[in-house]
């Protein structure tokens, strides 16, 4: 299992290199000008001036390899620097700059990840929490009011789009009700209850509206692998053998659904850090979801660039870890 | 051969009906029969005769709904089963009575290690501790003659062959030292020498340890060679029951005696045809009123549509259920009954 490790994860640098360079050629191939923000009374040479501040006067395979260099070396020193607290980890010079604001993007990022993990992390949470013992029931009780129910609902939860959803809890609750604010507050520092009490406000409608959609989806899958296995010999043997219902179904059933399950549930986690761009967009959550659409408006080219790589790194990653996490619960698979 | 003995296990007039879509099915229509100590009983019939539903329904294995029992008693010693509820008989599952399924593939849990799966029952159970029941899960894997137990209790089922498999079945079904071992087509997906190996592990295990074994097979063969006594079930009916010896050499039943005639024969023509009963099985007590096997019965009268036989007695601890009697070639005229 081990080789197999090392394998897969040396395969991945040739894979998210590439992943990187076709980023990079199909934003240089896009349409946008970085500069198109500027005041038009900017005179042309002054432009240009600028634009070759922002090294775009380059060719562009310098400027992929420029910004591989500060990507793999120069923002990870930083990231550990920060991280560790030794100040002198962090190699000085030149950083991925962010067209738009003018500074690093690692910075940029290393700010908004905590709102996006509050918000989507604890909805992708949730929706695990309740989606396994819905699903676990529904699949047990196949057919009774409570599965027809359960999945009613969970039908509706996959159907609906955020983007309906989140508009419909915020007319109902801010607008009519006034319960929820509308606009998520980044600046709220959580030091007394009374603040704790807001920021928990502030993000009941995010939240839920996430969470409605992720344990639709989990719910869906809970079922199915449970009513797979339940009518399984084995489950049969485990009966006759006189075990109790409660064995018979939360070890026995339970532990054969869940390989699907797992795997559908890390595949899942990236989701998580690329934020759930539209659910960002329409709470006013400054995650990263939000940063990457804002970053494609205003052509922050280093911005998007840099998302989306990190993006594709988590996306691998997991993948990987799907897999592994399949070989630990699934006995009958081993890598060698 | 253990006449007058009480019987272990003693079920009267059992009935099961499936409610489907389609209306009421049953599957199970008035079966008795008994098991005496240290007997082995063998239950013949095709697929859907009811067999296996019938011993499901002995201890309440049949998901409900569909299935339903309708009627009858199961005493296992003084206790019957079906008045007991769902805690009581979770308590003679596995305890009292052994299950052994057909596939050994698909019958053990591929995600828990064989010794998990042997212990459960002990701990369940007998209340063992940990340590006591990986000591007495070695002695079982011995006792079913699996090599180097004590490792191999570690390994998942799908590291073991098919007949190991089955062994490991065998050994959960015994772990608790049930009274009656229900082996359930045990031989069926498993290629002829195994077969042979795990009938021989079976008859050894049954002089060891002296526990009653019914056996449901659709091999007669088998049946010839390790049953004390027969049943014949046809469309969720016992049609014909007696001593494996006086049933092969006197079957009395049309069924049994076109089943007799379907195995190949070793000896004689080359040329021979392979026999078959000609028809289909019936769709299950469709019409409980008639007798299920009429259709496909060379000596069908009008009697046979009307009234569904019941079992008499004809002699030498020998029943069958039927209208026609075998040694006449004529419409049967007393009306003799089996008492239930």
């Amino acid at each position: 299992m081990f080789n197999y490790t090392m394998r897969r994860l040396l395969l991945a640098i040739p894979t998210l290199l590439f992943i990187a360079l076709v980023i990079f050629l199909l934003l240089e191939l896009s349409p946008g000008d970085p500069m198109a923000d500027m005041p038009l009374t900017i005179p042309p040479e002054i432009r240009e001036q600028m634009r070759l501040a922002l090294g775009l006067g380059e060719p562009w395979y310098t400027r992929f390899f420029k910004w591989l260099y500060l990507f793999s070396v120069v923002e990870p020193s930083h990231v550990l620097a920060s991280i560790t607290g030794l100040e002198n980890l962090a190699i000085d010079g030149q950083r991925i700059i962010s067209f738009q604001t003018r500074s690093p993007v690692g910075d940029i990022i290393a700010q908004r990840l905590p709102q996006t993990l509050w918000v989507v992390g604890l909805s992708y949470l949730f929706g695990i929490l309740v989606s396994l013992p819905i699903g676990i029931y529904s699949a047990y009780r196949q057919y009774s009011w409570f599965d027809q129910a359960g999945t009613f609902v969970s039908m509706v939860g996959f159907s609906l789009p955020t983007f309906f959803t989140g508009p419909l809890l915020i007319l109902i609750f801010s607008i009519w009700l006034g319960w929820f604010p509308i606009i998520y507050d980044t600046t709220l520092v959580v030091d007394s209850w009374y603040d704790f009490a807001l920021q928990m406000r502030q993000m009941a409608m995010p939240v839920f509206v996430l969470t409605l959609y992720n344990a639709a989806q989990i719910t869906r899958f809970m079922r199915a692998s449970m009513l797979d296995n339940l009518t399984q010999d084995c489950v049969r043997t485990a009966r006759a053998k006189g075990l109790t219902e409660r064995v018979v179904v939360l070890v026995h059933v339970l532990r054969n659904s869940m390989i699907p399950v797992i795997t559908v549930i890390a595949l899942g986690i990236p989701q998580i850090f690329t934020g759930a761009i539209i659910t960002e967009q329409i709470f006013r959550v400054n995650g990263l979801g939000q940063l990457l659409i804002t970053a494609i408006y205003a052509t922050d080219i280093p911005m998007v660039l840099t998302l989306s790589v990190v993006f594709a790194i988590l996306i691998v990653v997991f993948n990987l870890i799907a897999d592994l996490l399949y070989a630990v619960f699934d006995p009958r698979i081993r890598y060698d | 051969m253990h006449d007058g003995a009480v019987p272990v296990l003693d079920v009267r007039n059992l009935k099961t009906v499936f409610s489907t879509r389609s209306g009421e099915v049953h599957a199970v229509n008035s079966v008795s029969f008994d098991l005496r100590p240290g007997e082995l009983l063998g239950v013949v019939g095709e697929s859907g005769s009811g067999k296996s539903v019938t011993m499901m329904s002995l201890l309440g294995l049949l998901p409900s709904p569909p299935a339903e029992i309708r009627g009858g008693e199961v005493w296992l010693g003084d206790t019957d089963l079906l008045t007991l509820g769902e805690d009581g008989l979770r308590k003679v599952r596995g305890r009292e009575v052994g299950f052994v399924f057909q596939d050994p593939m698909t019958s053990l849990n591929p995600v828990f290690t064989v010794g998990f799966q042997l212990t459960e029952p002990l701990r369940t159970h007998l209340g063992m501790s940990k340590t006591r029941a990986r000591e007495r899960a070695v002695e079982l894997l011995e006792l079913v003659g699996i090599p180097d137990a004590r490792r191999r209790l570690g390994d998942y089922p799908h590291q073991f062959s098919g007949g190991m498999r089955q062994r490991v079945m065998i050994a959960i079904a015994l772990a608790c030292d049930p009274k009656v071992l229900i082996a359930d087509e045990p031989t069926t997906a498993l290629d002829v020498t195994i077969q042979a190996q795990i009938l021989e592990l079976v008859k050894e295990l049954r002089q060891k340890l002296g526990m009653a074994i019914i056996w449901i097979t659709h091999d007669l063969g088998v049946i010839a060679g390790i049953a004390d006594r027969v049943m014949v079930m046809y469309g969720g009916q016992v049609a014909e029951h007696g001593p494996v010896r006086e049933l092969f050499a006197n079957p009395a039943h049309p069924y049994t005696r076109a089943l007799l005639q379907t195995m190949p024969k070793i000896h004689g023509a080359r040329d021979a045809k392979l026999r078959v009963i000609e028809g289909q099985p019936p769709v299950m007590g469709r019409h409980p009123e008639s007798c299920p096997f009429m259709a496909r019965c060379a000596h069908a009268f009008d009697r046979c549509a009307r009234e569904n036989p019941t079992r008499r007695d004809i002699g030498a601890g020998h029943d069958v259920a039927c209208h026609w009697d075998h040694r006449t070639g004529e419409p049967v005229q007393d009306l003799a009954e089996v008492a239930s």
